[in-house]
Protein backbone atom coordinates (compact mmCIF):
# COMPACT_ATOMS: atom_id res chain seq x y z
CA UNK A 1 0.00 0.00 0.00
CA UNK A 2 2.85 2.53 1.10
CA UNK A 3 4.45 1.57 -2.27
CA UNK A 4 1.16 2.14 -4.08
CA UNK A 5 1.06 5.35 -2.96
CA UNK A 6 4.54 6.60 -3.27
CA UNK A 7 4.35 5.54 -6.88
CA UNK A 8 1.32 6.93 -7.05
CA UNK A 9 2.42 10.47 -5.69
CA UNK A 10 5.11 10.22 -8.60
CA UNK A 11 3.61 9.57 -11.37
CA UNK A 12 2.11 12.60 -11.63
CA UNK A 13 5.45 14.75 -11.26
CA UNK A 14 6.93 11.92 -13.30
CA UNK A 15 4.63 12.16 -16.04
CA UNK A 16 5.69 16.16 -16.13
CA UNK A 17 9.06 15.30 -16.93
CA UNK A 18 8.72 12.52 -19.17
CA UNK A 19 7.16 15.14 -21.64
CA UNK A 20 10.23 17.38 -21.17
CA UNK A 21 12.47 14.17 -20.74
CA UNK A 22 11.74 12.17 -23.49
CA UNK A 23 14.40 13.34 -26.02
CA UNK A 24 16.92 12.14 -22.83
CA UNK A 25 15.37 8.97 -23.59
CA UNK A 26 15.98 9.20 -27.37
CA UNK A 27 19.45 10.35 -26.95
CA UNK A 28 20.32 7.60 -24.20
CA UNK A 29 19.17 5.09 -27.18
CA UNK A 30 20.73 6.84 -29.75
CA UNK A 31 24.04 6.63 -27.99
CA UNK A 32 23.83 3.21 -26.58
CA UNK A 33 23.23 2.64 -30.73
CA UNK A 34 26.73 4.44 -31.39
CA UNK A 35 28.08 2.37 -28.88
CA UNK A 36 26.81 -1.13 -29.19
CA UNK A 37 27.73 -0.79 -33.51
CA UNK A 38 31.43 0.25 -32.60
CA UNK A 39 33.24 -1.38 -35.42
CA UNK A 40 35.48 -4.67 -34.47
CA UNK A 41 38.71 -3.18 -33.31
CA UNK A 42 40.53 -6.57 -33.18
CA UNK A 43 44.26 -6.75 -34.34
CA UNK A 44 45.07 -6.28 -38.05
CA UNK A 45 45.53 -9.22 -40.06
CA UNK A 46 43.53 -11.46 -37.03
CA UNK A 47 41.20 -14.50 -39.13
CA UNK A 48 38.37 -16.00 -38.18
CA UNK A 49 38.45 -19.29 -38.61
CA UNK A 50 34.60 -20.67 -38.73
CA UNK A 51 34.09 -22.58 -41.32
CA UNK A 52 32.74 -25.82 -40.21
CA UNK A 53 33.20 -24.52 -36.36
CA UNK A 54 29.72 -23.41 -35.95
CA UNK A 55 28.19 -26.73 -37.42
CA UNK A 56 30.37 -28.56 -35.15
CA UNK A 57 29.09 -26.67 -32.08
CA UNK A 58 32.66 -24.99 -31.07
CA UNK A 59 33.43 -21.27 -30.84
CA UNK A 60 34.98 -20.25 -34.09
CA UNK A 61 39.06 -20.00 -33.97
CA UNK A 62 41.01 -16.68 -34.14
CA UNK A 63 44.02 -17.24 -35.40
CA UNK A 64 46.65 -13.79 -34.72
CA UNK A 65 48.84 -13.23 -37.33
CA UNK A 66 50.65 -10.39 -35.34
CA UNK A 67 51.53 -13.34 -33.01
CA UNK A 68 52.85 -16.18 -35.46
CA UNK A 69 54.59 -13.36 -36.99
CA UNK A 70 56.30 -12.29 -34.13
CA UNK A 71 58.01 -15.90 -34.12
CA UNK A 72 57.95 -17.22 -37.77
CA UNK A 73 58.42 -15.94 -41.23
CA UNK A 74 55.31 -15.94 -43.16
CA UNK A 75 57.49 -18.52 -45.24
CA UNK A 76 57.13 -21.18 -42.49
CA UNK A 77 53.20 -21.64 -42.98
CA UNK A 78 52.54 -19.89 -46.51
CA UNK A 79 55.24 -22.35 -47.99
CA UNK A 80 57.05 -24.66 -45.59
CA UNK A 81 53.23 -25.50 -44.65
CA UNK A 82 50.30 -25.71 -47.07
CA UNK A 83 48.50 -22.56 -45.69
CA UNK A 84 46.40 -21.13 -49.31
CA UNK A 85 46.89 -17.22 -48.47
CA UNK A 86 43.19 -16.80 -49.00
CA UNK A 87 40.82 -17.09 -45.79
CA UNK A 88 38.66 -20.10 -46.61
CA UNK A 89 40.94 -21.58 -49.01
CA UNK A 90 42.26 -24.17 -46.63
CA UNK A 91 40.11 -27.48 -45.54
CA UNK A 92 41.17 -28.15 -42.11
CA UNK A 93 39.77 -29.54 -39.61
CA UNK A 94 41.12 -31.84 -36.14
CA UNK A 95 41.66 -34.54 -37.89
CA UNK A 96 44.26 -33.20 -40.64
CA UNK A 97 45.96 -31.21 -37.37
CA UNK A 98 45.44 -34.46 -35.24
CA UNK A 99 47.84 -36.09 -38.24
CA UNK A 100 50.30 -33.05 -38.07
CA UNK A 101 48.89 -30.85 -40.67
CA UNK A 102 48.15 -27.29 -41.00
CA UNK A 103 48.53 -25.92 -37.17
CA UNK A 104 49.13 -29.22 -36.31
CA UNK A 105 52.59 -29.07 -37.59
CA UNK A 106 53.90 -26.82 -34.19
CA UNK A 107 50.66 -27.24 -31.90
CA UNK A 108 51.95 -30.40 -30.48
CA UNK A 109 52.85 -30.02 -27.12
CA UNK A 110 56.60 -29.54 -28.87
CA UNK A 111 56.82 -26.47 -30.63
CA UNK A 112 53.10 -24.64 -29.09
CA UNK A 113 50.56 -25.46 -26.94
CA UNK A 114 48.53 -29.35 -28.10
CA UNK A 115 45.52 -29.64 -29.73
CA UNK A 116 44.00 -30.63 -26.25
CA UNK A 117 43.81 -27.46 -25.48
CA UNK A 118 40.39 -26.11 -27.40
CA UNK A 119 39.89 -22.88 -26.35
CA UNK A 120 43.08 -21.28 -26.71
CA UNK A 121 42.42 -21.45 -30.63
CA UNK A 122 37.92 -21.51 -30.68
CA UNK A 123 38.43 -18.49 -28.61
CA UNK A 124 35.71 -16.58 -30.86
CA UNK A 125 32.66 -15.34 -30.24
CA UNK A 126 29.40 -17.73 -31.20
CA UNK A 127 28.54 -16.90 -34.63
CA UNK A 128 31.05 -14.85 -35.84
CA UNK A 129 32.08 -15.36 -40.29
CA UNK A 130 35.11 -16.20 -41.94
CA UNK A 131 37.26 -13.24 -42.59
CA UNK A 132 40.12 -11.54 -41.97
CA UNK A 133 40.82 -8.31 -40.16
CA UNK A 134 41.49 -5.51 -42.98
CA UNK A 135 42.96 -2.07 -41.34
CA UNK A 136 41.94 1.54 -42.05
CA UNK A 137 39.26 0.75 -44.36
CA UNK A 138 41.20 -1.12 -47.02
CA UNK A 139 38.63 -3.74 -46.65
CA UNK A 140 36.04 -1.32 -48.23
CA UNK A 141 37.22 -1.84 -52.34
CA UNK A 142 37.96 -5.25 -51.96
CA UNK A 143 34.13 -6.02 -51.16
CA UNK A 144 32.77 -4.21 -54.09
CA UNK B 1 18.84 21.94 -24.68
CA UNK B 2 19.52 18.94 -23.20
CA UNK B 3 19.66 16.89 -25.55
CA UNK B 4 21.63 19.18 -27.86
CA UNK B 5 24.48 19.04 -25.18
CA UNK B 6 24.22 15.32 -24.98
CA UNK B 7 24.21 15.08 -28.84
CA UNK B 8 27.65 17.10 -28.88
CA UNK B 9 29.37 14.92 -26.13
CA UNK B 10 28.65 11.87 -27.53
CA UNK B 11 30.12 13.21 -30.98
CA UNK B 12 33.13 15.16 -29.51
CA UNK B 13 34.32 12.16 -27.48
CA UNK B 14 34.11 9.58 -30.44
CA UNK B 15 35.90 12.82 -32.61
CA UNK B 16 38.30 12.92 -29.60
CA UNK B 17 39.14 9.50 -29.55
CA UNK B 18 41.39 8.63 -32.55
CA UNK B 19 43.68 11.65 -32.42
CA UNK B 20 43.73 11.25 -27.96
CA UNK B 21 47.86 10.69 -27.63
CA UNK B 22 47.58 8.43 -24.84
CA UNK B 23 44.94 6.10 -26.15
CA UNK B 24 46.14 2.59 -26.54
CA UNK B 25 46.86 1.62 -29.61
CA UNK B 26 45.97 -2.05 -29.45
CA UNK B 27 42.75 -2.74 -28.25
CA UNK B 28 42.67 -5.38 -25.13
CA UNK B 29 41.51 -9.39 -26.61
CA UNK B 30 38.46 -9.24 -24.27
CA UNK B 31 37.10 -6.14 -25.78
CA UNK B 32 38.23 -6.42 -29.71
CA UNK B 33 35.16 -8.29 -30.61
CA UNK B 34 36.57 -11.15 -32.11
CA UNK B 35 36.73 -12.77 -28.85
CA UNK B 36 34.40 -14.19 -26.50
CA UNK B 37 35.42 -12.62 -23.03
CA UNK B 38 33.82 -15.59 -21.46
CA UNK B 39 36.08 -18.15 -22.48
CA UNK B 40 38.46 -18.96 -20.24
CA UNK B 41 41.24 -18.56 -22.64
CA UNK B 42 40.84 -14.51 -22.46
CA UNK B 43 43.35 -14.59 -19.29
CA UNK B 44 45.96 -16.58 -20.55
CA UNK B 45 46.41 -15.06 -24.01
CA UNK B 46 48.96 -12.84 -24.70
CA UNK B 47 47.63 -9.62 -25.33
CA UNK B 48 48.59 -7.84 -28.31
CA UNK B 49 49.79 -4.00 -26.70
CA UNK B 50 51.98 -5.92 -24.38
CA UNK B 51 54.28 -7.06 -26.99
CA UNK B 52 53.68 -4.94 -30.51
CA UNK B 53 54.02 -1.22 -28.15
CA UNK B 54 57.46 -2.41 -27.68
CA UNK B 55 57.94 -2.95 -31.55
CA UNK B 56 59.21 0.11 -33.97
CA UNK B 57 55.84 1.59 -34.67
CA UNK B 58 54.39 2.87 -38.42
CA UNK B 59 51.33 4.55 -38.79
CA UNK B 60 49.22 1.98 -39.96
CA UNK B 61 48.12 -2.43 -39.89
CA UNK B 62 49.40 -3.36 -36.12
CA UNK B 63 51.32 -0.03 -36.08
CA UNK B 64 54.49 -1.87 -36.54
CA UNK B 65 57.12 -1.07 -38.99
CA UNK B 66 57.48 -4.76 -38.83
CA UNK B 67 60.55 -4.70 -41.68
CA UNK B 68 62.55 -2.23 -39.08
CA UNK B 69 61.20 -4.63 -36.26
CA UNK B 70 63.18 -7.73 -38.40
CA UNK B 71 66.19 -5.59 -39.19
CA UNK B 72 67.10 -4.38 -35.89
CA UNK B 73 66.88 -7.41 -34.18
CA UNK B 74 63.65 -6.35 -31.89
CA UNK B 75 62.01 -9.92 -33.46
CA UNK B 76 64.05 -13.09 -34.42
CA UNK B 77 61.35 -14.98 -36.34
CA UNK B 78 62.23 -18.65 -37.53
CA UNK B 79 62.93 -18.99 -41.26
CA UNK B 80 62.24 -22.97 -41.14
CA UNK B 81 60.47 -25.58 -38.56
CA UNK B 82 63.58 -27.10 -38.56
CA UNK B 83 65.60 -24.78 -38.01
CA UNK B 84 66.64 -21.00 -37.58
CA UNK B 85 68.38 -19.14 -40.29
CA UNK B 86 67.56 -20.42 -44.47
CA UNK B 87 66.47 -16.88 -45.34
CA UNK B 88 67.51 -16.71 -49.27
CA UNK B 89 67.43 -12.88 -49.55
CA UNK B 90 67.84 -11.36 -53.19
CA UNK B 91 67.99 -7.35 -53.32
CA UNK B 92 66.70 -6.50 -56.68
CA UNK B 93 64.80 -3.96 -57.20
CA UNK B 94 61.73 -4.50 -59.71
CA UNK B 95 59.74 -1.01 -61.23
CA UNK B 96 56.76 -1.08 -62.69
CA UNK B 97 56.33 2.20 -64.89
CA UNK B 98 52.69 1.50 -66.05
CA UNK B 99 51.15 3.22 -63.38
CA UNK B 100 48.47 5.80 -65.05
CA UNK B 101 50.01 8.75 -64.07
CA UNK B 102 50.75 7.72 -60.27
CA UNK B 103 54.78 7.31 -59.37
CA UNK B 104 56.10 4.65 -60.20
CA UNK B 105 56.32 1.59 -57.87
CA UNK B 106 59.57 0.29 -56.60
CA UNK B 107 59.32 -3.58 -56.01
CA UNK B 108 61.93 -4.47 -53.63
CA UNK B 109 62.75 -8.22 -53.28
CA UNK B 110 64.94 -7.30 -50.35
CA UNK B 111 62.42 -6.84 -48.13
CA UNK B 112 60.18 -9.06 -49.39
CA UNK B 113 62.36 -12.31 -49.07
CA UNK B 114 63.08 -11.50 -45.29
CA UNK B 115 59.76 -13.18 -44.90
CA UNK B 116 58.70 -14.95 -47.84
CA UNK B 117 59.97 -17.79 -50.14
CA UNK B 118 60.40 -17.10 -53.72
CA UNK B 119 57.55 -19.93 -54.06
CA UNK B 120 54.80 -17.85 -52.49
CA UNK B 121 55.21 -15.19 -55.31
CA UNK B 122 56.91 -17.48 -58.37
CA UNK B 123 55.81 -18.86 -60.53
CA UNK B 124 51.92 -17.45 -59.24
CA UNK B 125 50.47 -15.00 -59.35
CA UNK B 126 53.95 -13.21 -60.78
CA UNK B 127 55.87 -14.54 -63.33
CA UNK B 128 59.65 -14.33 -62.85
CA UNK B 129 60.25 -12.41 -66.14
CA UNK B 130 59.73 -8.75 -65.13
CA UNK B 131 56.75 -6.69 -66.62
CA UNK B 132 55.61 -10.52 -68.15
CA UNK B 133 51.81 -10.47 -65.58
CA UNK B 134 49.88 -8.04 -66.12
CA UNK B 135 47.66 -6.76 -63.28
CA UNK B 136 46.11 -3.60 -62.14
CA UNK B 137 45.46 -1.35 -59.16
CA UNK B 138 41.66 -2.83 -59.26
CA UNK B 139 43.14 -6.16 -59.06
CA UNK B 140 45.03 -5.59 -56.00
CA UNK B 141 41.71 -3.77 -54.28
CA UNK B 142 40.23 -6.80 -54.74
CA UNK B 143 42.83 -8.89 -53.27
CA UNK B 144 44.74 -10.81 -56.01
CA UNK B 145 48.21 -10.10 -56.60
CA UNK B 146 50.32 -7.78 -54.00
CA UNK B 147 46.84 -7.31 -52.37
CA UNK B 148 46.89 -11.39 -51.46
CA UNK B 149 48.78 -9.28 -48.62
CA UNK B 150 48.80 -5.76 -48.63
CA UNK B 151 45.43 -5.07 -47.42
CA UNK B 152 45.14 -7.95 -45.23
CA UNK B 153 47.97 -8.52 -43.37
CA UNK B 154 50.97 -6.57 -44.97
CA UNK B 155 51.09 -2.76 -44.54
CA UNK B 156 47.49 -1.77 -45.98
CA UNK B 157 46.36 -0.10 -48.77
CA UNK B 158 45.74 2.98 -48.16
CA UNK B 159 49.81 3.71 -47.76
CA UNK B 160 50.05 4.48 -51.42
CA UNK B 161 53.57 6.03 -51.43
CA UNK B 162 55.34 2.81 -49.97
CA UNK B 163 54.91 1.23 -53.22
CA UNK B 164 54.18 4.29 -55.55
CA UNK B 165 57.59 5.75 -54.19
CA UNK B 166 59.33 6.84 -57.44
CA UNK B 167 58.78 9.94 -59.45
CA UNK B 168 58.75 8.96 -63.20
CA UNK B 169 61.98 11.54 -63.69
CA UNK B 170 63.61 9.61 -61.39
CA UNK B 171 63.01 6.16 -62.66
CA UNK B 172 64.22 7.56 -66.11
CA UNK B 173 67.07 8.23 -64.55
CA UNK B 174 67.76 5.16 -62.86
CA UNK B 175 66.58 3.27 -66.52
CA UNK B 176 69.36 5.42 -68.05
CA UNK B 177 71.94 4.28 -65.02
CA UNK B 178 71.31 0.53 -65.41
CA UNK B 179 71.46 0.65 -69.17
CA UNK B 180 75.15 2.00 -69.42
Amino acid sequence: MKNTSRSGNKSRTEAGQQRRGWPVTVTTTLTLALLLVTPVSAEYGDVVINRISGEEGVPPVIFPHWFHRIRFRCKVCHAELDFEMRVGANEMNMNALEEGKYCGACHNDEIAWGLQNCVMCHSGKEGLESQIKGGHQTSGPGRW
Amino acid sequence: MLTLSLLALVFSAQAQQPSANNAPKHKPLAKDGFHDPTLPSIDILQEPGEVLEGLPSSTSGNMVDWNKAVRDGYIQPRATLEKQGEINTLDLDVYFPDTAGADVVRFPHKEHTQWLDCSNCHPAPFAEKAGATSFSMLDILMGEYCGSCHGAVSFPLTECSRCHSVSYEEYLKIREQKQN
